[in-house]
């Protein structure tokens, strides 16, 4: 154990009851910090999993609108209608501070503003399910956008309580109690120490005063 | 200024390129170049990238190491070959993280 180690002075004990103090202080603010955190990380994992079976839902729609469109055509003509987009999107990302954690906050702007720029074709050689199928892809990607969000600030949050969680357990379960052992050992230590003092300072008193007055003798006498 | 990459076989995401998406087709046994393909997305600017469940089965490692990271965010995505679930179960992980077991969606069929 620590507490053997610890040096029985004055000073080793202010030290050990400065160190207690601010233990406590820490321990209690990490534990709001980590309530607070979790409440937070709750709502947003349960938005997170909404999200994400809709975007999911929204993808497997897509694609089936996909398979179908590509059913209709030749693989060279679908693969040189969509060789040249026209439309780009763009990222824009931003952090937001909550208890200490970045999470990301992101916002898109698209290229032109012209909302059918997504079909980058001629409508001559492509079936009409193609058209459909985009349409569809394009309706899913502001929710891909905000599950994107959501999604990694969910995980970058979990990483912080878990780290917060253990710093909590580390000063609950073992720098309070060693500290605390480490006090109650010097205090005693001290104690001891004053009382030895005093025993021998009265043995010594008693000494004199038989030097001085011969008590014994003058009893026997 | 970001940009956004997707990641996947052809078939599953030739169709993000007409959003203005930028896509990176992989063949499943590709792993090897994918991951070298993540690694310059990553520090060549692309802020989201999409990937395909099917592809991430092979890039756990790549994944994990960008989780703790703010840029990029790599979010899964089902392929035409159908959902796996490892979607929802990266949720699920986080959740148990977080909290030390999964007490949110344990009971959840999917």
């Amino acid at each position: 154990m620590a507490g053997s180690q610890v040096t029985p002075t004055r000073m080793e004990l202010t030290r050990l009851k400065r160190k207690l103090v601010t233990a406590t202080k820490g321990h209690r603010l990490l534990k709001d910090k980590r309530d607070e955190l979790m409440r937070q990380f709750l709502d947003l994992v349960r938005e997170d999993m909404e999200l994400r079976k809709k975007v999911e839902k929204g993808i497997e729609d897509a694609n089936r609108n996909f398979v179908l469109a590509k059913a209709g055509m030749s693989e060279e003509t679908l693969r040189a209608a969509l060789m040249a987009p026209k439309q780009e999107v763009y990222l824009n990302q931003d952090k937001k501070n909550v208890m200490s954690v970045d999470i990301p906050v992101f916002d898109y702007t698209t290229r032109t503003a012209d909302k059918n720029d997504i079909y980058s074709y001629g409508f001559a050689f492509t079936s009409g399910d193609l058209d459909g199928a985009v349409k569809s892809l394009s309706d899913v990607l502001p929710d891909m956008l905000k599950l994107a969000e959501i999604e990694k600030s969910c995980q970058l949050m979990a990483a912080e309580i878990e780290k917060t969680r253990r710093r909590v357990n580390a000063l609950e379960h073992v720098i309070i109690p060693e500290t605390q052992e480490g006090i109650r050992y010097i205090s005693m230590k001290l104690d001891e120490n004053e009382r030895s003092t005093q025993v021998r300072l009265m043995k010594v008193k008693d000494m004199m005063l038989e030097e001085a007055h011969k008590y014994s003798e003058k009893q026997n006498s | 200024m970001y940009k956004i990459a997707v990641m996947g076989d052809y078939d599953s995401i030739y169709g993000f390129a007409s959003l203005g998406l930028a896509i990176f087709p992989f063949e499943d046994k590709d792993l090897e170049e994918a991951a070298r393909t993540v690694h310059r997305l990553a520090s060549g600017g692309y802020g989201i990238i999409y990937m395909t469940e099917h592809l991430a089965e092979g890039l756990q490692k790549e994944i994990a190491k960008y989780q703790s990271q703010l840029v990029p965010t790599i979010i899964l995505i089902p392929g035409v070959k159908g959902n796996t679930g490892r979607g929802i179960a990266q949720v699920k992980k986080s959740v148990e993280q977080a909290v030390g077991s999964d007490i949110l969606f344990g009971n959840d069929e999917n």
